[in-house]
């Protein structure tokens, strides 16, 4: 490169630093959990943090309290909504349901500032269909002491949360051994359709009315309060003092009666969130915060490029590591086992199990599901790459070496091309894999095809899941056949056609 | 005949190699004359085809001292030392993935030979195995076992090695093909005048091609020397029981080809 090039360009870099320090805006991250509610509330902060000329980004539908509390401290995201008993019991794993000025003293220290109530208590409560309810005379929990043959059904956060099943069942003694854990949204199907008797729900579930379920009272008291709260990052005063402004603005103002009616116009109505939270912002504090739909045919794009960028990344980097670990296997045979061991340990991972993992390591987002993905597309490669260099005929093998082709010479030459049509069908397989296992990124907020699954779900939208569920079955099925035709050009006619 | 300050090619001194508790090669002695075809043969398992693995550096020997041209064959030199042996083995070991023509050339090119100069060594080795031109350009699947086989050789030749090491190189072929290969075989070996260590276990085709006849069992050297020394000379009942147990040797000389 010319001298003259390197200067314009460092004074090109230098124009750009500057424009970029005069036109600065705050840039913001919302997070929210995987249920509507949640979804709402962080539509709710993302348009009035963008109401405040910041530069919002809302990542919806992050899997559960953990994920979000990490990626809160990390600063991937820097708001969220939250719920005091959530915080108490969970986050701070308090035996007792702490005050709100409790929580605000213990939060600080770590760098996290707490809101004031929003308004409604979202507790927990057990729920079950009014006319089962009748015939057993159960109107509170401890009346289900006297029915241990009732089918529970709680959520999964519910079913290993401190203040959820294990605590309950221990204050209220109660004898149920039929207790299957799932996810909420499913857990109304379940209760309607007969399959499960008794569910946890969420007092502002936009479904108790709609299902006709009877709430179960508390009569022990269990169930700490859960009002609803923002935390945020301590450093935001600094960064954006208007968007705390405009944030306190929420504080006592919506009812519970707001909040179910919000879910329902969601869930039951299939408003989208982004609308239910710009009108509530208008009717109630007179701000106007647009916040366009996008269209069906926009996300799917975005889903496509993100679900391709997962999938892309992962499989190179599973190509570019496993084929010289699988040449290194079938070279040396004692690190080989090794080798083949511990990958296909990696393998018996459950895939969700493996997200998890790697988020303490690497945060929400692309990183950690490609850093999985990776982990898991590793076997098949690293496995046909050794068959395929262990199954050449020794006496092929044996001519390369008498020709007096150097170790090198005979695996580019020899080895690398009798294997490809092995290596290229394990490359295959885990990309067909990698497609199908990139949809549960969505739940550490990787967007991908897996985002309307997962909306679709807690929507109950199966149209909605469909739109993520046939374009990533299609994706695996176009991997398959650009594969077929890359055997066609990388594989050599003379191992295709077959003996006369 | 030969003067005697002539090295020769290869130099075998009581070389040992044992699979487990197998000896497979027990305290050998060989020499292998310039110009000369040597024909080591023996029942399955002798150690014929381990000798020549040996002489080739795919196996490792357990004790004494084999010498190629005068330098010792160890794992450190045999690399070198292979540019100047041509190998060929029963199945012609060729590479699947290759045509006929890319296989010759492989080795060629990847010492960097000029294109017109593999070129013509091609069209030269074509013409001397005899293949025919449209062949060079098909894959060992799309090829006759005696083309193969002629690929094969041409593969061994194609860098002009000091010595041919050929293992069975006929034994896969129909007897037919197997025949005319043979007289072609010999007919090329004396043009060339190219030294040759050739393993086989039919009498028949050692003594059509051997000057020298090594007979060996479990290891060991049983007798060297003619085909009439063997069979008017045996030195003991096994060498007897061999060479009478072949009886084919009997049939008249094949007429040679007109060269």
């Amino acid at each position: 490169m010319s001298g003259v090039t390197r200067c314009s360009i460092a004074a090109l870099v230098l124009v750009l630093l500057a424009q970029t320090a005069l036109a600065q805006k705050p840039h913001v991250a919302v997070g929210s959990k995987k249920f509507t509610e949640s979804v709402i509330l962080g539509e709710l902060l993302t348009q009035l943090a963008a109401s405040t000329g910041a530069e919002v980004e809302h990542r919806s539908e992050l899997g559960g309290t953990r994920i979000l509390w990490s990626a809160l401290k990390r600063g991937e995201i820097d708001v969220y909504p939250e719920y005091t008993g959530t915080i108490s019991k969970e986050i701070l794993g308090a035996g007792e349901a702490a005050t709100i000025d409790e929580v605000r003293g213990a939060l600080t220290a770590e760098g996290i500032a707490v809101s004031a109530p929003l308004g409604f208590n979202n507790t927990y409560v057990l729920g079950m269909k009014e006319e089962l309810a009748d015939e057993r005379r159960i109107r509170a929990i401890s009346d289900l002491a006297r029915h241990p043959d009732l089918r529970f059904g709680f959520s999964n956060e519910f079913m290993d949360r401190e203040d959820g099943w294990p605590g309950l069942r221990r204050s209220y003694a109660l004898p149920q051994r039929d207790v299957r854990g799932m996810d909420h949204d499913l857990a109304y199907r379940g209760l309607a359709a007969g399959s499960i008797d008794v569910v946890d729900l969420y007092s502002t579930d936009a479904e108790i009315e709609y299902y006709g379920l009877r709430m179960l009272e508390d009569d022990q008291a269990y169930f700490p309060r859960y009002d609803a709260v923002i935390l945020y990052r301590s450093d935001l005063r600094g960064r954006a003092s208007e968007m705390i402004a405009a944030f306190s603005a929420l504080e006592g103002t919506i009812t519970a009666a707001d909040m179910t009616a919000m879910n329902a116009k969601a869930k039951i109505k299939r408003v989208s969130e982004a609308r239910i939270a710009s009108e509530f912002l208008e009717r109630r504090l007179g701000v106007q915060a647009d916040r366009p739909d996008v269209s069906a045919w926009q996300r799917f794009w975005v889903n496509t490029v993100e679900h391709l960028f997962l999938v892309t990344v992962s499989l190179a980097g599973a190509i570019f590591v496993s084929i010289p670990l699988g040449v290194i296997a079938a070279r040396f045979s004692g690190v080989g086992q090794a080798i083949l061991g511990t990958v296909g340990i990696i393998q018996t991972i459950p895939a969700l199990a493996l997200l998890v993992f790697m988020i303490p390591l690497l945060g929400i987002g692309a990183a950690p599901a490609i850093a999985a993905l990776f982990l898991y597309s590793l076997l098949p490669i690293v496995r046909n790459t050794y068959a395929g260099l262990h199954d050449i005929p020794r006496p092929i093998v044996e001519s390369a070496i008498a020709l007096g082709l150097l170790p090198s010479q005979r695996l580019r030459l020899v080895e690398l091309p009798l294997a490809a049509r092995s290596i290229l069908a394990g490359i295959k397989t885990s990309a067909v894999i990698n497609v199908g296992t990139a949809t549960l990124g969505a739940l550490i907020g990787t967007g991908g095809y897996g985002q309307p699954i997962l909306t679709g779900i807690r929507l109950d939208d199966v149209g909605l899941i469909m739109q993520g569920a046939v374009p990533a079955a299609g994706l695996a099925l176009l991997c398959q056949g650009a594969f077929e035709l890359a055997e066609r050009r990388l594989v050599s006619k003379g191992l295709r056609i077959k003996a006369s | 005949m030969r003067p005697q300050f002539v090295p020769p090619v290869i130099e075998l001194k009581q070389i040992n190699k044992a699979f487990g508790a197998t000896r497979a090669l027990d305290r050998i002695d060989l020499r292998v004359e310039p110009g000369q075809t040597t024909v080591l043969i023996g029942p399955s398992g002798c150690g014929k085809s381990t000798l020549l693995r040996a002489v080739v550096g795919l196996i490792g020997l357990d004790g004494g001292t084999a010498s190629f041209e005068g330098s010792a064959i160890s794992a450190q030199s045999v690399r070198a030392l292979r540019r100047r042996m041509g190998y060929v083995i029963q199945e012609g070991g060729l590479f699947p993935h290759l045509t006929a023509a890319e296989n010759v050339v492989l080795m060629a090119r990847q010492l960097g030979w000029p294109e017109h100069k593999w070129r013509g060594r091609l069209a030269e080795l074509a013409e001397l195995t005899r293949l025919p031109i449209d062949a060079l350009d098909r894959y060992p699947v799309e090829l006759s076992g005696g083309q193969r086989q002629r690929v094969s050789l041409m593969r061994a030749l194609m860098l002009d090695p000091h010595v041919l090491l050929m293992d069975e190189p006929l034994g896969a072929l129909d007897p037919m093909i197997r025949s005319e290969l043979q007289v072609e075989l010999r007919a090329i070996f004396r043009r060339l005048e190219k030294t040759v260590l050739l393993v086989t276990h039919d009498l028949d085709e050692a003594g059509f091609f051997g000057d020298l006849i090594v007979l060996l069992r479990e290891g060991r050297i049983e007798q060297q020397g003619t085909l009439e020394e063997l069979v008017h000379k045996p030195r003991n009942e096994f060498v007897r029981a061999f060479v009478n147990a072949q009886r084919s040797m009997l049939e008249p000389p094949r007429e040679e080809p007109r060269s």
